[in-house]
């Protein structure tokens, strides 16, 4: 009855449906969260299923579960067997991929706008029905393998960065890497697998982003399609795994094959827990002051100036769910011993830390933070994951002008403070000490087939 | 965005009278991409693609002043100038340069690839902004001083990069396959880079190839998004003002010989945990013949990632690897078909032999028609996805521009790949490739 008297409401008013607000947003019965963005530049969509479910959900002896899971997810369900799922999406023109971090796991389709559905009802099936074989499982494990040789074991880079997390932090698993550590890989079971699949992939802990061109009222039917018969189920419990106090400098070293040294400063910062936090925005702030542009501080002052770096960087990413760092990571120049870039890049922190910044400093970082906005438009993808990333971190996609807004509105005071709250005590070092090739290798290599190639 | 949707919302703004006379007239099917051309005065050709869904404007200048053009004894020549072009100007030191940008919130790049280098800006297409940032950019292009202590330090800088690139092992394999496929060739010019040929470059060196290859009559100016086309006629006018016109023509770039037999893998060592394999010949052009059945045929051998053949033999069938794929790139004389893949060291050498059966296997016998069907319907079906935004639509026209391509390129590939069959796609690899002439490369295992 009272469905009925509102249909016949809306009729006398509107005459026609509403028009839905862009983005449009749902939740499902089942506890799946539908937003969908509007946009028709193409005719084509993204789509992308985040699951709340990542490295810093797994314990030490299975790290790596999170990663390996999305590997396995392309290994078939009962319906539709392994390699299936990407070669129906190529056959309908579109890409498929995914990719896991500390905080989620994203699964994602770019198509034709048209071909949603199917992209739609494929993650569905095997959001409830994943089976995969156990040789199915062997012979993956070994991908994941040699994926961890190529991404970390031989990138100096990798090494550095996996001895930094793994050195600053000891209680959180924010500490472990993503991919998972080698002994823990060898030790890894299928049945590992099932289980932590059986936990984390439900409705509840998953969110559908789709931005293209479509209809939002279109998409959310399918969704419901799709995704509606699937039950909701109670979430395992996430402890909070806080990480104690650091009282006291770090300082360590990693050797690996490398010419150059490099050089990695990073400090306990806090994380993005409630939108009116103040701090969080300031040390963004900060990082884009110092590195967030060609005339930002660090590379004018360190590489263009003094020239003690190659190359130098800042970074701090707010939104976490665990471990945010405030990091530093400088390549000194030859010559420059990194005792004497870590001096360097300390002496510019030091001098924010009392000085401040310029009103036109802060300035151009605001025009810049006002243009990616504009400019993120240009990117489906980038605008998926935009709101993916807020989402899935418990804010929501309606928080990004409130974002900006306080970001822009950080001050020079503002950014003194944080500066000098960069205290030796939550600050860890990690250097990189180079192991140059043996000489005589591959840079002696004759040119080969210059006598049989020359220019006629 | 001018895509196949514009008919539609050019109905929606001219009334529905319009729209019925569209409905009538409108027998060809609308084109993906509106492309327009001209060429200046100055001899610069322009391709503009207008674009007023976002508040933004790319664009990007491409001269003939690519690795190509290194002097022999030079290499790295091409690349240290394009890297220098926003090192400052007659009107702005370095840093005022870099502030100018930040302070319009725009970004611009500079690049020498192996065939041209081009300059790339990004800006908001709002007036103030939009003026502050073409002010840099012609700067930029006719202005530039190559100021000696910042071409020291740059120098300094990309000798630094350099040797740590030399700690890499698939940039190692890759160099060294370079290296065997081009030899002395133009196209050889990147791979012969090193330290020491770097420790040779000089200003001096860099003014006079600025001087000589930085010329209007050789450069191709794409420009898409928020500008009419009277406005974007004015802007390409006024780019390139400054530069030095006429000059001899460059040499032509000379046709790339066919490889000789190759029949042993260099071996190189490396103490990293895997082994990169690379392997490949000079076999493709942007005006080839047989362009599209080879490129099909390489979407099933090893470009169409989870659906290519080396992908499902290496990795999903044997664990062996992240990543396997085969390449075509297409230059203006033969491009390299290139095979690569990195796998556990002891497990090297069974990987590569893999590899090459795979490779033999669909040379010798060609693609199923299931296999011909998914590539197809992939590269037809996906092909809006190629140009579904002004930076990806940018890339395209300035690959239009460069090797002339008619402008009605992005309808006719879908087209044309549907014509490919298997048969043509056997042929065209029997004929074109030949594995013995394929050199091959493995750094970090021995024989």
């Amino acid at each position: 009855m009272h469905r009925l008297a509102l249909s016949a409401v809306a009729l006398f008013l509107g005459l026609a449906r509403p028009v839905l607000a862009n983005p449009y947003e749902a939740v499902l019965d089942n506890g799946m969260k539908v937003i969908v963005k509007e946009d028709h530049r193409a005719p084509v969509a993204v789509s992308q299923l985040w699951y709340r479910v990542g490295s810093v959900d797994e314990v030490n002896g299975r790290t790596g579960l999170s990663h390996l899971l999305e590997h396995m997810m392309f290994k078939g369900t009962q319906k539709v067997p392994a390699g299936e799922f990407s070669r129906l999406i190529a056959a309908a023109g579109g890409k498929d991929n995914a990719f896991t971090s500390r905080d989620h796991t994203v699964y994602f389709q770019q198509l034709a706008a048209d071909r949603l559905p199917l992209a739609l009802q494929l993650e569905s099936d095997r959001m409830a029905n994943l089976a995969f074989k156990d040789e199915a499982f062997n012979s993956e494990l070994n991908v994941v393998k040699e994926e961890r040789r190529w991404r970390t074991d031989d990138q100096p880079t990798g090494r550095l960065y996996e001895a930094l997390y793994a050195g600053a932090f000891i209680a959180s698993p924010v500490r472990t890497p993503v991919i998972g550590w080698m002994g823990d890989l060898d030790s890894m079971k299928p049945d590992d697998l099932r289980a932590w699949y059986r936990q984390w992939y439900v409705p509840n802990n998953a969110t559908l982003v789709v931005v293209g061109d479509v209809k939002a009222e279109e998409v959310l039917a399918q969704a419901r399609a799709a995704f509606g018969g699937l039950a909701g189920r109670t979430l395992p419990e996430r402890r909070p795994q806080p990480e104690p106090p650091q009282n006291g400098i770090r300082r360590l070293s990693v050797k690996a094959p490398s010419e150059l040294p490099y050089l990695a400063l990073a400090w306990k910062a806090p994380r993005l827990e409630r939108i009116d936090q103040s701090e969080p925005y300031a040390y963004a702030m900060l990082a884009s002051l110092l590195d967030g542009l060609d005339a930002s501080r660090l590379p004018r002052r360190l590489v263009r100036e003094q020239a003690v770096a190659t190359s130098v960087s800042a970074s701090y990413d707010m939104l976490t769910r665990a471990g945010a760092l405030f990091t530093v990571i400088g390549v000194p120049a030859q010559g420059v011993a990194p005792a004497r870039l870590e001096k360097a890049i300390r002496a510019e922190l030091d001098r924010i830390a009392r000085e401040g910044v310029s009103a036109a400093e802060l300035e151009r970082v605001r025009r810049q933070v006002e243009a990616a906005r504009i400019y993120e438009k240009d990117s489906m993808f980038a605008q998926a994951m935009q709101i993916g990333t807020v989402e899935s971190l418990g804010f929501s996609w309606r928080d990004e002008p409130e974002f900006v807004r306080r970001l822009t509105a950080v001050t020079s005071q503002q950014v003194q403070a944080v500066a000098r709250g960069l205290k030796d005590d939550d600050l860890t070092v990690v250097t990189l000490v180079p192991q140059p090739l043996p000489k005589g290798a591959p840079k002696s290599m004759p040119m080969e087939g210059g006598d049989s190639h020359g220019v006629r | 965005m001018a895509f196949a949707k514009r008919t539609t919302a050019q109905v929606g703004r001219s009334g529905w009278l319009v729209a019925l006379f569209l409905a009538v007239m409108a027998v060809p099917v609308a084109s993906a991409v509106e492309i327009r051309h001209w060429q200046q005065p100055d001899g610069a050709r322009v391709y503009f693609v207008e674009s007023h869904a976002n508040p933004i404007l790319d664009i990007h200048v491409a001269f003939d002043a690519g690795s190509r053009r290194d002097p022999a004894d030079k290499p790295g020549l091409a690349s240290m100038t394009a890297a220098l072009l926003d090192a400052g100007t007659r009107s702005l030191s370095e840093e005022r340069l870099r502030e100018r940008l930040a302070d319009a919130a725009a970004s611009l790049s500079t690049d020498a690839g192996l065939e041209s280098a081009g300059i790339r800006l990004r800006t908001l297409s709002r007036a103030p902004e939009r003026n502050a940032a073409l002010d840099v950019l012609r700067a930029v292009i006719s202005q530039p001083v190559f100021p000696p202590a910042v071409f020291e330090r740059e120098k300094r800088r990309a000798i630094e990069g350099q040797r740590q690139q030399e700690t890499d092992a698939s940039y190692l394999a890759d160099r060294a396959l370079e290296r065997q496929i081009y030899g002395q060739h133009p196209y050889g010019r990147e791979a012969a880079v090193d330290v020491t040929t770097l420790t040779r470059l000089q200003r001096a060196d860099v003014l006079a190839f600025w001087r000589s290859h930085y010329r209007p009559q050789s450069a191709v100016i794409s420009i898409v998004g928020d500008l009419n086309e009277g406005a974007a006629r004015q802007l390409a006018a006024t780019l390139l003002t400054g530069l030095p016109k006429g000059g001899a023509p460059l040499p032509p770039v000379p046709a790339v010989p066919l490889s000789s037999a190759n029949p042993a893998p260099v071996y190189l060592p490396h103490p990293g945990s895997q082994a990169h394999v690379a392997a490949g010949l000079p076999l493709f052009t942007r005006n080839d013949p047989d362009y599209f059945p080879l490129m099909v045929g390489n979407y099933i051998l090893g470009g169409g990632g989870f659906d290519a053949r080396l992908m499902k033999e290496l990795r999903d069938k044997r664990g062996l690897t992240y990543g396997a794929s085969s390449e075509l790139v297409p230059y203006q004389e033969a491009g390299p078909f290139s095979i690569g893949f990195s796998t556990r060291k002891d497990q090297a050498r069974s990987a590569l032999g893999v590899m090459q059966e795979t490779l033999r296997t669909f040379i010798e016998q060609g693609p199923t028609q299931a296999e011909l069907d998914q590539a197809r319907a992939n590269i037809v079906g996906g092909f809006p996805l190629r140009f579904d935004s002004n930076a990806k639509l940018l890339g395209y026209l300035a690959v239009i521009g460069w090797y002339r391509l008619p402008l009605d390129f992005l309808d006719r590939y879908p087209r044309e790949v549907e014509k490919v069959t298997v048969e043509s796609v056997r042929e065209a690899w029997r004929r074109r490739v030949d594995p013995s002439r394929m050199a091959t490369v493995v750094v970090g295992a021995t024989p």
